[in-house]
């Protein structure tokens, strides 16, 4: 299948990656390319299989409810290009 | 008996340890040593090197030594090590490469690394690597490419690219990497090194910045076999932060499998069934690739191991299916990044969404850009079924393939890549010819299977690499097989002209 700009300013938009104009073309292009690459898998029967998330047996894991020592909030603004106090600061929403 | 004094950084990280037990090296010799060879790096291995802290450590070393007796000294006792940037290490930057996290200082220490240190070991820096993991050639680091040490103009396999090409170029013993599809085998097969991706589960991704979780593992990197093993013994470990941790009752030989590999037994060997995977013996392998691979599997004649061919079709659908199911959780794993709680800040005005979008614009490479797409296509609705569901199922019956093929087969073995390590710049180009050139890596990751990779020849002086593959839980198979191979071969007597 192909990839039209269209499709490819809307999954930017989906992933919140701004992609430039120039970009769209080649990103257009590539990604047909690529999705015709997937596309070998229609080649395979997969009526009847299960999809496999993880290979190993996961099994649920429980703690006792104990609090345990969290972050220190210093620790978790440390890396913060922002902050403001006790909190980082983000740009407005509306 | 006086033997001439080999140099420090051609010592393997037994020797060393032995060295400095016998007290014939202080630690700080020993890492002042390895720190000289890295300063005058001309490969590019190196994100950040600690220099002050790891002589600080190493001193410190020194005058801890006196508390231990001999036999409970820690395994890797002042024994340097590098850990590849996609790795947390408290207080010491861990970038991934990536323009994002070019000033991220992480508040904790991964459980690998807490391990590495309980050990004993050294940490002396953090390693060069495709941004985000995401590259087979090591080159779409915002840090710029690592070069191979055999041959500069040459690219040393990625994603590890920087952990491998600095224990070939003998300025560190040990190193850790990180194997999504084939990123420890790829540069340790270019590199001419050994390198195991262990048994999803098997090494805690706790403190691993997540690119796909249910693929990937933390593994080691050496010169030796035995080397491996050390390394492997100290990271392996049941983990409850790592809620995909394998529980001990499944991990047979945990902390064992050096010692088990010293006292083996050629019965042991000789009763191995092995095979070669028709597959990735044929279409898309370079022709003194495969020839390597044929000519190095009489090797195991000499100990009564007739080497079989068995042939696995759904491998076919490996690489189109790891593709999808990387980029889908790539996309997902990769949403953290906003610029705001940590994290590259373009500083643009504007909504919240119009600034996260711009950071991430900026933030992240190309490639990087290219697979949070592709993923958020494959995820996104209408397509879901098509590409990713799908790719799902064919992962199951990969599994099951192999499942089956180890019924009959302990090791099914493959070159590790299909072909030469590339010019730099070649392959970059056109992201289709870079995800083939994981045709023979993907298969593991997708199965949760342990696969390792041991240099087997060398064509116009450049290494080839030889993938061993077995079943979940037994890498201490892997260890024996490419420890028999190795006796045999001696190529990591072999050193680049670094």
């Amino acid at each position: 299948m192909s990839v039209g700009p269209e499709t490819v300013r809307h999954i930017a938009k989906l992933a919140r990656v701004k992609v430039e104009e120039e970009e769209v073309a080649k990103f257009s292009e590539q990604f047909s390319r690529i999705l015709e690459f997937f596309n070998e898998l229609d080649k395979i029967d997969v009526s009847n299989v299960e999809p496999m998330y993880h290979v190993i047996p996961l099994e649920n894991v429980l703690r006792e409810d104990k609090p345990s020592q969290p972050l220190d909030v210093e620790d978790a603004l440390k890396n913060a290009p922002e902050r403001k106090d006790k909190y980082f600061k983000a740009p407005p929403i509306i | 008996m006086q033997v001439v004094a080999m140099k420090i950084y051609e010592m393997t990280a037994l020797e060393l340890r032995d060295a400095i037990i016998r007290g014939e090296y202080k630690v700080e010799e020993v890492v002042s040593a390895f720190l000289e060879r890295i300063e005058k790096d001309p490969l590019n291995c190196y994100i950040t090197v600690v220099k002050e802290q790891a002589l600080e450590e190493a001193r410190k070393k020194d005058k801890e030594i006196k508390e231990y007796t001999p036999d409970k000294v820690p395994p890797l006792f002042g024994v340097p090590i590098a850990v590849k940037d996609n790795i947390s290490t408290k207080g010491i930057r861990t970038t991934c490469a990536s323009r994002m996290l070019e000033n991220y200082v992480p508040v904790f220490d991964a459980t690998v690394v807490e391990l590495l240190k309980q050990a004993g070991a050294i940490i002396v820096g953090k390693t060069n690597m495709d941004e985000f993991a995401m590259g087979s050639t090591n080159e779409t680091s915002y840090f710029g490419p690592v070069l191979n040490p055999w041959d500069r103009s040459r690219v040393p396999g990625g994603s590890s690219g920087g952990s491998a090409a600095t224990v070939a170029a003998r300025q560190v013993p040990l190193a850790l990497g990180t194997d999504t599809g084939g990123s420890i085998r790829a540069p340790a097969s270019y590199c001419g090194i050994v390198g195991l991706k262990p048994t999803y589960g098997m090494v805690s991704r706790y403190g691993l910045i997540a690119y796909a979780d249910s693929l990937e593992q933390i593994g080691p990197m050496a010169r030796t076999v035995e080397d491996l093993a050390l390394l492997f013994d100290v990271i392996e470990r049941y983990d409850p932060r790592d809620s995909t941790s394998v529980p001990p009752k499944f991990r047979p030989s945990t902390g064992r499998h050096l010692q088990e590999l010293r006292t083996i037994f050629p019965e042991e060997i000789s009763g191995l069934r092995m095979a070669l995977i028709s597959e990735l013996m044929s279409e898309g392998i370079e022709s003194e690739v495969s020839h390597s691979i044929m000519r190095s599997v009489e090797i195991f004649e000499k100990y009564d191991i007739m080497v079989d061919e068995i042939s696995i079709p759904e491998l076919r659908y490996a690489l189109p299916a790891y593709y999808i199911i990387a980029m889908a959780e790539a996309s997902s794993n990769l949403a953290r990044y906003d610029g705001i709680r940590y994290g590259f800040s373009s500083g643009a005005p504007g909504k919240f969404y119009d600034v996260i979008a711009e950071n991430r614009r900026l933030g992240f490479g190309e490639e990087v850009r290219r697979r949070i797409l592709l993923g958020t296509f494959v995820l996104s609705a209408g397509y879901y079924g098509q590409y990713y569901l799908k790719a799902l199922k064919v992962r199951r019956l990969i599994k099951e393939a192999l499942d089956r093929a180890f019924k009959s087969f302990d090791i099914l073995i493959s070159p590790t890549m299909p072909i030469l390590p590339p010019k730099l710049g070649e392959r970059i180009k056109d992201p289709l010819t870079l995800y083939l050139m994981d045709l023979c890596t993907v298969p593991a990751n997708l199965a949760g299977v342990p696969a390792l990779s041991i240099p087997c020849a060398f064509v116009n002086g450049l290494p080839v690499g030889m993938q061993l593959m077995a079943p979940p839980f037994h890498e201490d198979v892997l260890f024996k097989a490419a420890y028999i191979f190795q006796k045999e071969t001696r190529l990591y007597e072999m050193s680049p002209p670094v």
